[in-house]
């Protein structure tokens, strides 16, 4: 293979990575942004997806699509109950037991071993159309299919911005006692919103693999929810277009210091993969300290004030 | 059935033990808890620090277990008070959330710090080797015996401190009510020092504790944490252990981690 289209197989790989991660960081700015519940455990969720899936097309024999939707579905009802369980909790108590939620499906995922292959994880996951294109034509197809599903869910999740719902979530999140006492089912729309965000997450995980074509418990940990929670913050918490622009900067940030600690002489790989991750860490701080808000930061939809006759009646 | 029995009794032992070293983290967790107010989940990297601390004094320089446990302590707190005052102290406007993120990406910064120096190898103290005790069918290492021991010492200490000292009183009252312990003169920022300074000694006492009944890698204290706060949060079981030892113990048993509990606001 000649070296030009070795670095277009590269990018297009990166692009569908930077896909994913976008999916990811919608799915939290939903629950996050939006609606302002924290979860520090969507590396959990992405991990009931992408398991779902796996087990459902690989084992189940379904197609790639309906085992998608399964995904999102379980991944969701995760979310659901999870909202239910916190839902009388303060904020900080959700960081800590979301966090605590993705650890446990970790263990569950390496110790089932009847179920999930354990710590070998499972190989061989079905892609649509793996093996029957070219493998350089797969990664296309399954960049412009990851794409796609990006366009859907940011559109749908900017119809849900600007719409009352969205207000909704909005105003929960300021001040969920106000909301309560203007008449909104408070633990409804939790519960809602968490688990439309877990459905998102768990696409993605689904997503996730199918294109690697291969899961195991380790490649969920803690550190994709920072990944995560570095693209939402560094984009624009609450904004769904910085959701995905974070998640672009992620991926290429992580790929430069590929890049740029390759060159460092007399380090061994695993100074470099400890470089490279403080450099993740150090940056997601660096930005919470000098641009909280994000490079976009959220915009409130414009909101006509009623004419002045009907506000009084 | 006999064996089972035994079985049983020797896991309710080990139980005990395991269960008394974990303690001495979430204490920590829940003393910063208590007086900064958000979760600080950079304990697990403390943990991490005082291992390793612990570690270069007894492998490096050949001090004993007990001598290293307190260099653990020295050091993890050192390295929590820096911490503090650099990364954390200037999020906490922000909010307990923001901070919470910070600490969880200040945890995997330090991990990495530990991960460079020392690589991923598993690594052992250097600890004398002796036989178990022996009571009839129970079999405990004098190992364990000796963690237990410096644990409940820790957590003596702990508890002598915040009930007796005038300095552990101040910290009651800014765990209590921040804004009543200002006006009564109380330096909050010195508290909040202090605070950082024993919560994170103790994370790294308990990141020590843990690894010399196995041993330690980057990752010892981020594979405890959930087990930490599963501590921290069933707090009934610490009280009980810690006495009254525990700060803001009460307060938070009134009305556990509820979202009607005054969101009081932390000191800067």
């Amino acid at each position: 293979m000649n070296g030009r289209t070795d670095v277009e197989n590269y990018l297009v790989a990166m692009a569908t990575f930077a896909c994913l991660y976008a999916l990811l960081a919608l799915g939290l700015n939903l629950v996050w942004g939006l609606a302002g519940m924290i979860n520090l455990g969507l590396v959990g969720f992405f991990a009931v997806g992408a398991y779902v899936s796996a087990l459902a097309t690989k084992r189940g024999g379904v197609p790639i699509a309906l085992g998608i939707v399964a995904a999102l579905a379980v991944a969701a009802v995760a979310g659901a109950v999870m909202a239910l369980i916190t839902a009388r909790l303060r904020g900080d108590y959700l960081a800590i037991i979301t966090l605590g939620f993705s650890e446990v499906v970790r263990l569950v995922a390496s110790n089932e071993i009847w179920l999930t292959n354990g710590t070998d994880g499972i190989s061989g996951i079905p892609g649509p159309w793996r093996g029957r294109v070219s493998p350089v034509a797969f990664n296309v197809i399954f960049l412009v299919l990851a794409a796609l599903l990006v366009t859907v869910v940011l559109g749908v999740l900017e119809r849900v911005r600007h719409s009352p719902y969205g207000r909704v979530l909005r105003a929960i999140r300021d001040d969920d006692q106000v909301a309560g006492v203007a008449g909104k089912h408070v633990l409804r729309f939790k519960v809602e919103a968490f688990a439309l965000s877990a459905g998102v997450l768990g696409v993605a995980g689904a997503l996730w693999g199918h294109y690697t074509s291969f899961i195991a418990p380790e490649v969920f940990v803690p550190l994709i929810t920072i990944y995560v929670v570095l693209a939402l913050t560094a984009g624009g918490t609450g904004n769904n277009w910085g959701a995905v622009l974070g998640a672009f900067l992620v991926v290429f940030f992580m790929e430069a210091t590929r890049f740029a600690t390759g060159w460092l002489p007399g380090l061994g790989p695993v100074q470099i993969a400890a470089l490279r991750e403080s450099l993740i860490g150090l940056s997601l701080l660096v930005i919470l300290r000098v641009r909280p808000a994000g490079l976009l930061p959220e915009r409130l939809p414009r909101v006509e004030p009623p004419p002045a006759g009907e506000a009084a009646r | 059935m006999p064996g089972s029995l035994e079985q049983i009794a020797q896991l309710a032992v080990n139980g005990l033990v395991a269960g008394t070293v974990l303690a001495v983290p979430a204490i920590g967790f829940t003393a910063i808890y208590a007086v900064l107010r958000f979760p600080n989940f950079s304990v697990a990297s403390h943990a991490t620090i005082g291992a390793f601390a612990g570690y270069v004094v007894n492998t490096a320089w050949h001090w004993p277990a007990w001598a290293a446990v307190a260099a653990a302590f020295v050091v993890a707190g050192a390295a929590g008070v820096v911490n503090d005052r650099l990364v954390l102290r200037p999020l906490r406007p922000a909010g307990a959330l923001t901070t919470a993120i910070g600490a969880v990406a200040l945890t995997i910064v330090l991990e990495n710090v530990v991960r460079f120096v020392f690589g991923n190898d598993l690594r052992g103290y250097d600890l004398p080797i002796r036989r178990d005790w022996q009571w009839g069918p129970l079999r405990i290492g004098p190992q364990q015996v000796e963690n237990l021991v410096i644990a409940v010492v820790a957590m003596l200490a702990v508890f002598v401190f915040l009930a007796f000292t005038r300095t552990g009183k101040a910290m009651r009252a800014v765990a209590d009510d921040t804004t009543l312990a200002s006006l009564k003169g109380i330096d909050a920022e010195r508290v909040a020092r202090l605070t950082n300074f024993g919560g994170m000694g103790l994370a790294g006492v308990g990141g020590m504790l843990l690894g010399l009944d196995t041993s330690i890698d980057p990752l010892t204290g981020f594979r405890v944490i959930l087990s930490v706060f599963a501590a921290a949060v069933v707090r009934g079981a610490i009280a009980g252990l810690a006495g009254a030892g525990v700060p803001h113990g009460g307060r938070l048993r009134r009305h556990p981690a509820r979202a009607d509990a005054a969101p009081a606001r932390p000191p800067r």
